[in-house]
């Protein structure tokens, strides 16, 4: 043996002896992926993490996380002589002095766009293909916690540089806590260290922003990833694959490149957006002061969904013994999200309930075969695209010179009644691929060429599918309809009936389907 | 569900199908120098990268269409550190796509669910050596305890009560005093009625000794703006009307539903607009709330002149400004 083939080898053995990771290693490193394109939404999550942590990092270097107040005197002229926090001089030094600052800047912002955009359409793949089905309900949890903090960590971030723009969100903060019921002062008070906006803030959710975060992030991105690689990855339905096994390739060498490879894409791609397209010039906003505002205010889009529904709330408040409730605050600021986000972490279980399905599943749902779960994640994405449409009604109205009122009232409306409308077209869109698919396998494919018969009729040829195309259009399940006997054997009616009605409601909703084709009609279909 | 049910059989996993690289080592060759050229052009990319650290000049800016007004160094240290990056990640990408083994391989998988003689010896293993401790056996040790537990996070939260001060009646209170001469912000200069056209709009501050150590805690209370209307425009009760001077009226500029800055005024329609939210108030109805999710008016603060003739507050304000909050008695 050579020396340069002997250097692995003893490194293997130094290792070994001290840790017994050959055997698991030697397993691992073989392990099977099944490969989507689908399957990249996660991994383009996780690599803007590590390219935000990076490039956190380098900003911490500069960036003075400090309220105090100072006079600019640095390098960009229109601002020169003025009165700013610390924070807000040390984000304009990082842009204008520090050479590749502003990049490093644009492309941790943009990293933190993609991070929340990479997070909902992952987010989407998993819940319309079914992934968070029993064994997978805690990567579903912790998936649903991180996008909840990655919505705070996304705000505390922007707010930090203290600029014009980021201090009205800071404000707009403060009143949501000051609304709470009876601790609502007390807590303002305590977050910002006295009245708003005093100087603790800024160092306050600079810690919590660069520590507290993103070691939650690193813990639950752990517990995540171990859990996708324990349970082993699902796959789509397709020839060969079953609930018992995985098809695709090696992690070695196969996976090592090719998501290496997609790490240094999603970094390249994020720094080109970074270089080319300009986001949060805070120069052009101007330091905070409470007693001014730009006008177009916007939040980031992971928070522009609640923005739009504070907008849209209807002007309560309760006065009560001397007291006042701020409904307008409450309602879209706290109790709305809350009543989104708790039914879509627990989504995993209701949807088991209704159809008191406890197996495991590894193999992924096509949409279309499941029209209700479809439905009703079409239905939640209106819902927000509504309240993400209504956060930016001003800019609607200027852009397209339309009146605010009437944006605003189709909003207040569109919540509502657009969902619902969702659902059923969603389902009946289901249904109706659904259809299609049945037709395709007992007609086969459309050819485009015709021929015409002897008697002159013309008609198109139809190809036959292949096997494999058979399988994938047909080796799915359909379920029936739960049979919850609404009395006991002796007639009497059994206890929970209401519940037992409703659970036999959605189980029956559930169950609508096109049936697929039996072997007996395909085989009638062949002969034809 | 049981396999019956499938109009067909399951028809396994494809054969193999070769590709051009397996098959024609010309094929193989050429991907073989595409991969390498891509890592090249990465390493190029650096060697520009660090050309541009050192040797273009920051301050150099130029105009590109779309983009706009661009700092030449950060945009070429941003394009070449995207190159640097991409070209390393397509290279990897292209080299296991074209030149490592395609083959599809099959792992299988195991139910999850230990087996039941394990789950059994799992439980009674818990139950043994929860019985060796013998918290069953005492419960004194077991009460406690959970007092003591519960106790325990008492101490931490604590901790945290000198994060900041009570807020007493704070809220409630701005700098108003009945006398307060009103001064332009910016420019802290006092204004008389006669330096207001109507139409104006004006944003005022309490005046101060030394207007350059004025807090942003006071500004997030203090500003009001002065608007001059045509006195027969207002639609005021008498008092109201009273607190206005001339057909100047004077509201605090934080908005009630947010705290933002009120900042727009539309002179034809005598509304006044917040930007975040959309709240709209009626100037010529003490600041009524017309649309969007504000539910009270906009505060008035009463207005008269001193004997100079310059704007002062005749009160302070007569409830708190800014948003609502649990203590706030508003009737």
């Amino acid at each position: 043996m050579s020396a340069k083939e002997k250097v692995p080898a003893v490194v293997a053995n130094f290792v070994d002896e001290r840790t017994g990771a050959a055997k698991w290693l030697k397993k691992n490193l073989t392990k099977v992926f099944p490969d989507h394109w689908s399957f990249l939404l996660g991994e383009i999550v996780l690599y803007s993490f590590i390219i935000l942590l990076a490039t956190g990092t380098f900003l911490t270097f500069w960036f003075d996380p400090s309220a105090k107040e100072v006079i600019y005197n640095g390098s960009y002229e229109p601002l020169k002589g003025l009165k700013m926090s610390a924070a807000y001089e040390s984000t304009l030094h990082l842009s204008f002095d520090v050479r590749g600052g502003l990049l490093m800047r644009q492309i941790h912002h943009w990293a933190a766009i993609i991070f929340m955009a990479g997070m909902i359409l992952h987010m989407l793949r998993v819940f319309f293909t079914g992934a968070f089905r029993k064994p997978r309900e805690f990567n579903w949890v912790i998936g649903i916690g991180l996008l909840t903090l990655g919505i705070v960590e996304g705000f505390l971030g922007y707010s930090l540089p203290d600029d014009l723009l980021s201090g009205t969100g800071i404000r707009i903060t403060e009143a949501i806590i000051q609304a709470f019921p009876v601790v609502g002062s007390y807590l303002a008070y305590f977050v910002f260290g006295g009245p708003f906006p005093g100087e603790a803030f800024i160092p306050r959710i600079y810690t919590v922003h660069v520590l507290l975060l993103p070691g939650i992030f690193l813990a639950l991105i752990t517990a995540h990833l171990m859990l996708v690689w324990y349970q082993k990855h699902t796959q789509y339905p397709g020839p060969g694959r079953t609930e018992k096994n995985v098809v695709g390739y090696p992690l070695m060498p196969i996976y090592m490149a090719k998501a290496g490879g997609f790490f240094f894409v999603v970094f390249g791609v994020i720094a080109l957006l970074g270089a080319v397209a300009s986001i949060n010039p805070v120069w052009l906003y101007g330091p905070y002061t409470p007693g001014q505002i730009s006008a177009g205010s916007q939040p980031d889009f992971y928070m522009g969904w609640i923005d739009g529904l504070v907008r849209m709330a209807p002007p309560l408040e309760t006065h009560l013994w001397g007291h006042t409730i701020s409904w307008n605050i409450l309602l879209p600021g706290l109790i709305i999200p809350g009543l989104v986000f708790t039914p879509m972490a627990l989504y995993p279980w209701i949807e088991s309930w209704i159809t008191g399905d406890k197996r495991e599943h590894h193999l992924l749902d096509r949409p279309r075969n499941v029209p209700n779960r479809t439905a009703i994640g079409a239905a939640v994405m209106m819902f927000f695209f509504v309240a993400l449409l209504n956060g930016g009604n001003d800019l609607i109205a200027t852009h397209f010179h339309s009146s605010i009122n009437h944006i605003m009232w189709f909003a207040r409306i569109g919540i509502i009644v657009l969902p619902i409308i969702t659902f059923f077209v969603t389902k009946r869109i289901c249904l109706s691929l659904q259809r299609a698919d049945r037709d395709l396998v007992l007609h086969g494919r459309e050819t485009g060429r015709l021929v015409r018969l002897p008697h002159g009729e013309f008609v198109e040829i139809h190809e036959p599918l292949s096997k494999e195309e058979l399988w994938v259009l047909t080796s799915h399940e359909q379920p029936g309809a739960l049979e919850i006997p609404e009395v006991d054997a002796n007639g009497v009616s059994r206890p929970g009936r209401l519940r037992a009605k409703l659970r036999a409601s959605w189980s029956a909703a559930n169950a609508e389907q096109i049936a697929k084709p039996t072997r007996n009609e395909l085989e009638d279909s062949s002969h034809h | 569900m049981s396999k019956e049910l499938n109009p067909i059989e399951n028809p396994g996993v494809p054969e193999h199908v070769h590709r051009q690289t397996d098959v024609d080592p010309k094929a193989e060759k050429r991907a073989e120098r595409q991969v390498a050229s891509l890592f090249m052009l990465s390493a190029i990319s650096t060697v520009g990268f660090i050309y541009s650290y050192i040797w273009v000049d920051s301050n150099v800016y130029t105009f590109i269409p779309i983009l706009g007004d661009m700092n030449v160094q950060q945009l070429l240290l941003g394009i070449c550190m995207a190159g640097a990056f991409l070209f390393i990640g397509i290279g990897a990408i292209a080299w296991a796509r074209q030149l490592m083994p395609d083959n599809e391989v099959i792992a299988h998988r195991h139910e999850f669910r230990s087996a039941d003689e394990d789950r059994k010896e799992f439980v009674e293993t818990v139950k043994t050596q929860a019985a060796a401790a013998g918290i069953g056996r005492r419960p004194l040790i077991k009460r406690t305890l959970g007092a003591a537990l519960g106790l325990v996070g008492l101490g931490p939260i604590l901790l945290l009560r000198d994060l900041g001060p009570l807020p007493g009646k704070e809220l409630e209170k701005t700098s108003w005093k009945a006398g307060t001469r009103l001064v332009t912000d910016p420019g802290d200069r006092p204004i008389k009625a006669s330096d207001l056209e109507v139409g104006a709009v004006v944003q005022t501050l309490p005046e101060v000794e030394n207007p350059g150590e004025r807090s942003l805690n006071d500004i997030a209370k203090d500003p009001v703006l002065l608007i001059r209307l045509r006195p027969e425009d207002f639609n005021l009760d008498d008092e109201r009307l009273s607190w206005t001077y001339e057909g100047i009226i004077a509201f605090s500029k934080i908005c009630s539903h947010m705290g933002c800055a009120v900042a727009l005024y539309e002179q034809q329609t005598h509304h006044l607009l917040c930007p975040c939210h959309q709240s709209t108030f009626d100037v010529t109805r003490a600041a009524k709330v017309i649309f969007g999710p504000a539910a009270r008016p906009l505060p008035q603060l009463a207005i008269t002149v001193d004997s100079e003739g310059y704007l002062i507050a005749k009160q302070p304000f007569t409830e708190p400004v800014g948003p609502s909050f649990w203590e706030r008695d508003s009737k």
